[in-house]
């Protein structure tokens, strides 16, 4: 017996189990921007939809919802993930960090929003979250990076305004501030 | 675009996993593994897939381990790319992981998919598969009745599909080291650094007692019809590797391996790659096998 591929049909596989036909439900813990939250939601609940749809944190946006575009990137402990690749409830136990947590306590903005500020590095702003996340826990790792690291650095995230030169400048000029701030 | 609904397991241990997977087929459901879900839940979402019932198995202990000795790289199940891709064991052992993971989607996905995940998805136009075929590994497939190792050359059987049994969790694979004199190389084209290949090649070259040139294999992906390699030694065998006609090796490369057309590449472009790709990735495995172990620099790769 063979696994068939994913994309097989799965008519063959038989009834559907009796208790299969209502939507299972389950409780999920996280720890997000420093809050514990513990939500029930449906157990097919995406961490984007978890964090937009139940926690009410918009800052989080959801774009191709299949892993191209990069704004939905959240930090998982610490780490970027693709929040919409990401099962709210396969991460229960887990801190997460979106956008809204990157802002400091007093208000003031985090060194790479204030990068993407002055180097113009957005125009309708729908993905510059991911932008942000990337590139927050990138410059943690790459303190100084080259303009090639920069480019490579926001490879992995989709912009449609900006032709992505100011966002490269943003990289560097957020390595910039963070430095200054030592 | 939500998955379908499922319903959701969580073991958390090999044995309650592959329990519960066997129980699941006795019922007759439809069962996927959910370790990374970078491919999976994608094709969930776009409702390509709706299994009935999921297991995940990020909670399992004991499957987030890299283990290397004298023999190879043993990669449990639960182990990230990235993980993989900054083990300095790993990568003095099988230089070849770190600079393969290095074409493996963008840091983003690599931080959450997982290697064998990778290799269990068995998506022809993925870089790990290819690499395991090259280095002749296998996957440690665990169920209820015990452990097995699959061969890469019995694990492929075709796009997205696998010999593994419905009821059997793939829980670690094993890369071989590779023989001293034996020099390895990776490198494809992409449409942007990070995405799917256009075309992909594995490269590894041996050479005899006398430092001459002696088998050359490369393995393929997004062309050709599977990731086992192929046996391209025949134009340069017994040259010297300075001598070598490395383009001829090229071209029968071009000959072998069958292309298909997609949106992004006519059969005739791809093959064409196949040909440049190929020459290129034996003329530095070669050179590698001559200098000994290919070093990178260790901070190499973590630019992005």
């Amino acid at each position: 017996m063979s696994q068939h591929a994913i994309f097989s049909d799965t008519s063959a596989a038989a009834e559907p189990l009796d208790d299969g036909a209502v939507e299972q439900r389950v409780t999920v813990r996280l720890r997000v921007n420093g809050l514990t939250r513990e939500v029930e939601v449906p157990a097919r609940r995406l961490l984007s939809d978890f964090l937009r749809h139940d926690l009410r944190l918009t800052g989080t946006h959801v774009g191709c919802e299949h892993g191209v575009c990069g704004a939905c990137t959240v930090l998982l402990d610490g780490t970027p993930v693709r929040s919409c690749l990401t099962l709210a409830a396969s991460v229960d136990g887990h801190e997460v960090t979106t956008v809204e947590g990157l802002v400091a306590q007093d208000g003031s903005l985090h060194p790479v929003q204030q990068a993407f500020r002055d180097c113009h590095g957005l125009q309708c702003g729908f993905c510059t979250p991911g932008f942000v996340t990337t590139i927050a826990a990138y410059l943690e790792e790459n303190p100084d990076p080259s303009e090639e690291d920069a480019l490579e650095a926001v490879s992995g995230n989709l912009c449609r305004c900006t032709g992505y030169q100011n966002i490269k400048k943003a990289v560097l000029r957020a390595a910039e501030l963070t430095k200054g701030e030592k | 675009m939500k998955p379908a609904p499922f319903r959701y397991h969580r073991p958390r241990d090999v044995q309650e996993a592959v329990a519960l997977l066997h129980d699941l087929l006795g019922r007759g459901g439809h069962a996927k593994v959910l370790a990374g879900g970078q491919s999976l839940l994608p094709v969930m979402s776009m409702r390509l897939a709706s299994p009935e019932h999921l297991v995940d198995i990020n909670a399992v202990a004991g499957l987030d381990e890299v283990g290397v000795t004298a023999d190879g790289v043993r990669i449990g199940a639960l182990v990230r790319h990235r993980d993989l891709e900054r083990d300095a064991a790993a990568f003095a052992a099988l230089p070849l992981l770190r600079e393969t993971l290095q074409h493996v989607a963008h840091p983003t996905i690599r931080n959450r998919g997982t290697t064998v995940g990778s290799i269990c998805h068995a998506d022809p136009s993925a870089e790990m598969p290819a690499v395991l075929a090259m280095v002749g590994g296998y996957v440690v497939a665990a169920s209820v009745r015990g452990e097995r190792q699959v061969p890469a050359s019995e694990l492929f059987v075709g796009p997205l599909e696998t010999s593994l049994a419905e009821d059997e969790l793939a829980v670690a694979a094993v890369f071989p080291t590779l023989p001293a004199g034996t020099g390895s190389a990776m490198v494809e084209v992409a449409r942007r650094h990070g995405d799917y290949a256009v075309c992909g090649v594995v490269a590894t070259v041996s050479l005899d007692d006398e430092g001459r040139v002696g088998r050359v294999r490369a393995g393929y992906l997004s062309a050709g019809d599977s990731p086992a390699p192929l046996d391209l030694s025949a134009p340069v065998a017994g040259s010297v590797v300075a001598d070598a006609d490395w383009a001829a090796v090229g071209e029968l490369a071009r000959e072998v391996v069958p292309t298909d057309a997609d949106i992004h590449a006519s059969a005739q472009y791809r093959s064409q790659l196949v040909a440049v790709l190929t020459e290129r990735a034996v003329r530095t495995a070669a050179s590698r096998a001559q200098d000994g172990p290919h070093r990178l620099t260790d901070d190499e790769g973590h630019a992005a």
